[in-house]
């Protein structure tokens, strides 16, 4: 019990942090937010439910006021914002990526990229999308369009989620909990 | 930790946090269907002399919370002069605007321990399907303190990565960053079992 409520928040700080920080270079030269990496990063290593709950903790405490997005942003503006259905997808998209993790019993590396991409991916797009369509005022496949230019770097993300999760696997076997 | 509170205080920092969120609610039903640009650049006027009310320092405070919008300003602005109806994206832009920043009011006149307060009178039903209010509190009380915490040890990470390599430190920091995230979870469910448990 203890257990499950700290790692779900440790990993609610976790996204936190990997949307503070400055300047991570994903791919060399282009700094792009590693946050919905970490959003990956919880279904991946804390299974569906509790990466969902983990998600949905940081996407709460956002929603509270706290600076927590890339860039330092939050508060109940976001929720007003371009970037809605995304934040409200960000807790399904965990959920989906650790049940893809822990159902594929194939090697952890694998499911979890495969995970990383339906769930921080298809299931993320199908959120944020149509968050970004409603905002903006534009129709589905203009707004797909919009989305477009940022496919590229979530591939390379959900590669690293999945490369990061058995490397979790591999020094800390018993603390992938989408595994036991 | 800091929060997007605003320091300044204002009359509307006095008002009870249930109600600013239930004019939020209302608020935001009105501005988002909006269509006419007349009613939007009323809604907007009325949304910009809100803030001015409150005074200057946070009247810049509100339009400083704006100002990482201006990607998709620029995006509006671009399509829309492509396809030609300037005034439709004007529009548009005005109306997120305004709805962002009736939202950013709420969080900047409204303490964190308020809107806890609040989250924890709703929550109080959500006992009968077992969430437990405080394990809750524990829980937003550590992401509060162990953020401050992972983003010093990311610092670190990347100071580490910089004294050994001529190349900036990229992602192969999150791996030993989440590492240490699950070690602390492990160490503090341990701490926390130690002193009764939750």
């Amino acid at each position: 019990m203890e257990r499950n409520v700290t790692m779900i928040a440790l990993f609610a700080a976790l996204i936190a942090v990997l949307g503070l920080v400055p300047k991570i270079d994903l791919i060399s030269g282009v700094p792009i937010t590693a946050q919905s990496l970490g959003v990956m990063l919880c279904g991946t290593v804390l299974g569906a439910r509790r990466g969902a709950l983990a998600v949905l903790l940081f996407v709460f405490l956002v929603a509270l006021g706290l600076p927590l997005l890339s860039g330092g942003r939050g508060g109940l503006g976001v929720f007003a914002g371009p970037s809605v259905g995304y934040i409200v997808g960000f807790p399904f998209a965990a959920f989906v990526a650790g049940w893809v993790t822990e159902q594929w019993r194939s090697g952890v590396g694998l499911s979890a990229f495969a995970g990383a991409i339906l769930g921080g991916i298809v299931v993320l797009y199908a959120f944020g999308i149509p968050g970004m369509a409603l905002v903006l005022g534009k129709s589905l496949p203009e707004a797909m369009l919009l989305a477009a230019p940022f496919l590229a770097g979530d591939i390379i993300k959900a590669g690293l989620a999945g490369f990061i999760t058995s490397g979790i696997a591999r020094v800390r076997p018993d603390m992938v909990l989408s595994r036991s | 930790m800091l929060t997007l509170t605003s320091p300044v205080e204002t009359a509307l920092h006095r008002m009870p946090a249930g109600w600013k969120l239930v004019g939020l609610a209302l608020a935001t039903l009105v501005v988002v269907p909006m269509t006419d640009l007349r009613w939007i650049a009323v809604a907007a006027a009325l949304v910009v002399g809100l803030y001015l009310m409150q005074g200057v320092a946070f009247a810049k405070a509100g339009a400083r919370m704006l100002w990482p919008l201006w990607p998709f300003l620029v995006v509006l602005a671009v399509w829309h002069a492509v396809t030609g109806d300037l005034v439709a994206g004007f529009g548009i832009a005005l109306r997120m605007l305004t709805a962002i920043a009736i939202a950013n009011l709420v969080t900047m006149t409204t303490r964190l321990d308020d809107l806890i307060a609040v989250v924890e009178r709703c929550a109080r039903p959500l006992v009968r399907i077992g969430l437990n209010p405080r394990t809750l509190a524990v829980a937003i009380a550590l992401v509060i303190r162990f953020t401050p915490v992972l983003l010093l040890r990311a610092g670190q990470l990347m100071e580490a990565w910089r004294a050994r390599s001529p190349r900036r430190p990229g992602w192969q920091v999150v791996a030993p960053l989440a590492l240490s995230a699950l070690d602390d979870a492990e160490r503090v469910a341990e701490a926390l079992r130690a002193r009764g448990g939750l």
